[in-house]
């Protein structure tokens, strides 16, 4: 193996670090919109549904739009990873897009459709639930490995199925309707606020049992996990992680159990799903599509992570920029008698 | 069927059905900027209930956009994974800068633009519009500049097979970019104008909204009319560096199959695939050379100048080639002669002129998906012209695979977007109610200060009944 040095050692690294932003700020943005619409089947009244859609509809398209970053970005610069994963995962991910067109069309038909609007209530919740259902899917069969033969895909449809995906597949469920429920919490006020509290205590725990369970069942079935997390010195340097989420847990639940406390939940889920993130990533680096591929083996050419990289640089401070403007815009409780229709 | 043929089959669908909502939101956002700075202008409060009344529209159409618009991403991987492997590196960067440029940019300001009636000042708010307008045509900026690039590609080298960069300019400004970038976007500015021209003479037909009526109808003829033309011109000149640099795919748009001389126009023929003439065909001596090459006796390379293995099929082209050509022209009679009756002050007199432009609605989106019809089975049997053929460029998937996910395309686009398509009718039928509005304030705005001239918004009726 030659040794890599330099653009061809660093460009590959910042070029995942910034394919893991923007995952993250998916996982984080879209979660919490996602998680609304699983927890739509909670709240069977019109006038919360309203609200809980208000709460959120200046945002998803561009919560969306960083599905469509995470994606074109693996593409732009780890395009025989993204020839790989694709097909892999091909029958999750049409599931998932196809489910995205449901709740998506949602937003703007549910209020076109008024007062026929029940059948957008089911589009928008299924679509949710399917979506984030596939989401998870995806994520424990990109862990549980790729059979690949000469760098191109060569297993079967259904590969990525296993015990192991159908808990990620759950996991991520209970994880963004706590989202949701926290985001409830801070945006909205009187019963809706109350109930979203009294469900975000429980999917609080399910989220723990959750991460639990994972934590434990991935090691055990990787064993180049548990070399990662449970080899001296790793042990040491890694024991921030889960100290960090046991304290966020604790924040989290304590602002949930005071009711005058209306962010902290939330900004503490986000960051028990920010450490969950991390967990993971430090359980798979340097592989981008494990066992196969290395975020080396899998680099574009040098020059069009460059050039992809320098808009990046430019760019991304103004989508940030604009980003935290449009929540600032529309900071606040949701008003009863706001929306656009 | 293989699973080649499905693929494409599949991609053809859905790219086909995503192109419909943005060749009508890029035209629609820029007309919505507009009505949103005449308002400010003028203080004429129909300029602001047409441009409530087309946000509503532009918020459904523009949603259809997204959800059918992030599969696309995707596909490129899930049904293209040889593709992704050999242009990864030049084709991904420029949907890259798509995503960063244009999406947020659009997806951001949409928010703003569709509630902020109540939080936003006017001048933030046509701001907004003003954005969402540049973010779809970057957006068409950049995935045209990709599309071209697999048309006519440049500024690369090949090394093993796959395609490494070697001029970033030569290869977003590929030989066939510029013509294909000007003549798809006045191609979606025409397809809203003949929606908003339609409307506007539906309403004149049964006398409701007559104010707003006549401003879109005002609006619709002088886009086409001034519009029309310029497209046969970037038409005419995209033909004729197609000829350049893809000389087959107008051998078979002209379904001109020997190079015995002169090449006559074919108006119309029943082209034999198999024996290679035309059947019934109607023709005009010459005057495809003098199209073609501006020379009366010019020679135009013809399909039998290529192997057998590199001719695109032809009738298909064909068709879809005169059917795009054939509504450009409808159109330019539909602007000039428009314009001509609003010289002589009958444009919304004339109950012909209006029934006509009526049902001339649906002319631009036909155009466009018969124009690239054409563009993309003229490239056949390459997907990148030249470097990769179609047959090598799927994923290893099985057939079954890829016709199961081709129904649940079909059946998902065809029930969704139809509901979706009957909600717009719906909204347009209902048309733009809503009470008169204040102009906007004049000197410094306080940010997020809820302004009274928005607030209307709420009072509007859902319940009144539909004017047509």
């Amino acid at each position: 193996m030659t040794v890599l040095t330099g653009a061809a050692y660093w460009l590959p690294l910042i070029c995942a670090a910034v394919i893991g932003f923007a995952v993250a700020m998916y996982i984080v943005l879209d979660g919490f919109d996602l998680g609304l619409g699983i927890l739509f089947a909670f709240f069977p009244r019109e006038i919360d549904r309203d609200q809980m859609m208000n709460s959120v509809a200046p945002f998803w398209d561009g919560n969306e739009t960083w599905l469509i970053l995470g994606g074109t970005g693996l593409f732009v610069t780890f395009p025989r990873a993204y020839a790989v994963v694709m097909p892999a995962l091909y029958v999750p991910l049409i599931t998932m897009l196809l489910a995205l067109v449901f709740r998506g069309v949602a937003f703007e038909f549910r209020w076109v459709a008024k007062p026929h609007h029940r059948i957008w209530d089911v589009a928008f919740s299924a679509g949710s639930i399917v979506a984030t259902l596939c989401q998870g899917f995806m994520l424990g069969g990109l862990l549980g490995g790729t059979r690949v033969v000469q760098g191109h895909f060569a297993g079967g449809a259904f590969d990525w199925l296993s015990p192991f995906t159908l808990v990620c597949g759950l996991g991520l469920l209970v994880g963004y309707a706590l989202l949701a429920a926290t985001w409830l919490v801070m945006k909205t006020a009187g019963n809706l606020e109350r109930r979203a509290r009294k469900s975000a205590r429980v999917l609080l725990v399910g989220m723990l049992i959750f991460v639990v369970t994972v934590s434990i069942w991935t090691p055990l079935e990787f064993p180049r996990i548990a070399a990662r997390w449970f080899t001296w010195p790793n042990l040491v340097y890694l024991s921030p992680v889960p100290v960090a989420t046991a304290l966020l847990a604790v924040v989290c639940w304590r602002g949930l159990m005071r009711t005058r406390v209306m962010f902290s939940p939330f900004y503490s889920a986000v960051g028990l799903f920010i450490i969950s993130f991390v967990g993971l990533v430090i359980s798979t680096m340097p592989y981008l599509v494990p066992p196969a591929f290395t975020v080396w083996d899998a680099a574009a050419a040098p020059s069009s992570q460059r050039f992809v990289l320098i808009g990046i640089l430019i760019l991304m401070p103004f989508i940030l920029g604009y980003t935290v403007f449009v929540y600032y815009h529309f900071r606040g409780k949701v008003r009863a008698d706001e929306g656009y229709h | 069927m293989t699973a080649v043929l499905l693929a494409r089959l599949q991609f053809a669908f859905t790219i086909s059905v995503h192109i419909i909502f943005p060749a009508f939101t890029i035209g629609l956002s820029a007309f919505i900027a507009t009505l949103l700075i005449l308002w400010q202008r003028t203080g004429r409060d129909h300029f602001h209930r047409l441009a409530r009344f087309w946000t509503k529209v532009f918020a459904v159409s523009f949603a259809m956009g997204v959800v059918s618009g992030i599969p696309m991403s995707y596909e490129f991987g899930s049904n293209w994974s040889r593709f992704s492997e050999v242009a990864g590196n030049v084709v991904g960067p420029m949907i890259g800068y798509e995503v960063l440029t244009a999406f947020f940019l659009e997806a951001t300001f949409l928010g703003v633009l569709l509630f902020g009636w109540k939080r936003t000042p006017p001048r933030l708010q046509a701001a907004a519009a003003v954005l969402i307008a540049v973010g779809t045509a970057m957006s068409a900026f950049w995935i045209l500049s990709a599309n071209s690039w697999m048309q006519t590609p440049a500024g690369y080298v090949m090394r093993d097979g796959i395609a490494y960069p070697t001029d970033w300019l030569a290869i977003i400004f590929n030989p066939s970019f510029p013509y294909r970038l000007a003549h798809m976007l006045t191609a979606a500015y025409l397809t809203t104008s003949l929606v908003v021209l339609a409307v506007g003479a539906r309403y004149l037909l049964v006398g409701a909204f007559k104010e707003e009526a006549r401003t879109m109808m005002r609006m619709g003829v002088g886009m086409l009319a001034v519009l029309g033309p310029v497209q046969l011109l970037l038409g005419d000149q995209h033909g004729l560096n197609t000829l350049e640099h893809q000389p087959a795919k107008i051998a078979a748009m002209e379904a001109h199959w020997r190079n015995t001389g002169p090449m006559d126009l074919v108006l119309f023929a029943l082209p034999d695939e198999h024996l290679k003439v035309n059947r019934a065909a109607l023709s005009i001596p010459h005057l495809g050379s003098l199209i073609l090459t501006h020379d009366w006796n010019g020679r135009v390379p013809a399909l039998e100048d290529f192997a057998a293995n590199a001719q695109p099929r032809v009738t298909l082209i064909f068709f879809a080639f005169r059917i795009m050509v054939g509504i450009g022209l409808l159109l330019i009679a539909l602007g000039l002669s428009g314009a001509f009756l609003w010289w002589r002050g009958r444009l919304f007199t004339s109950p012909w002129y209006l029934r006509a432009a009526g049902w001339a609605w649906p002319l631009g989106f036909i155009a466009i998906l018969a124009g690239w019809l054409t563009t993309e089975n003229g490239r056949q049997p390459y997907v990148i012209y030249g470097i990769l053929r179609t047959d090598n460029a799927t994923s290893p998937l099985a057939a079954g695979t890829v016709l199961a996910s081709l129904v649940a395309f079909v059946l998902v686009y065809g029930v969704v977007f139809s509901i979706g398509i009957y909600y717009i009718r719906k909204m347009i039928r209902h048309g733009p109610h809503g009470a008169a509005v204040a102009p906007p304030p004049l000197g410094p705005e306080l940010a997020n200060r809820p302004l009274a001239s928005a607030a209307e918004s709420a009072r509007e009726s859902r319940q009144e009944p539909p004017v047509i």
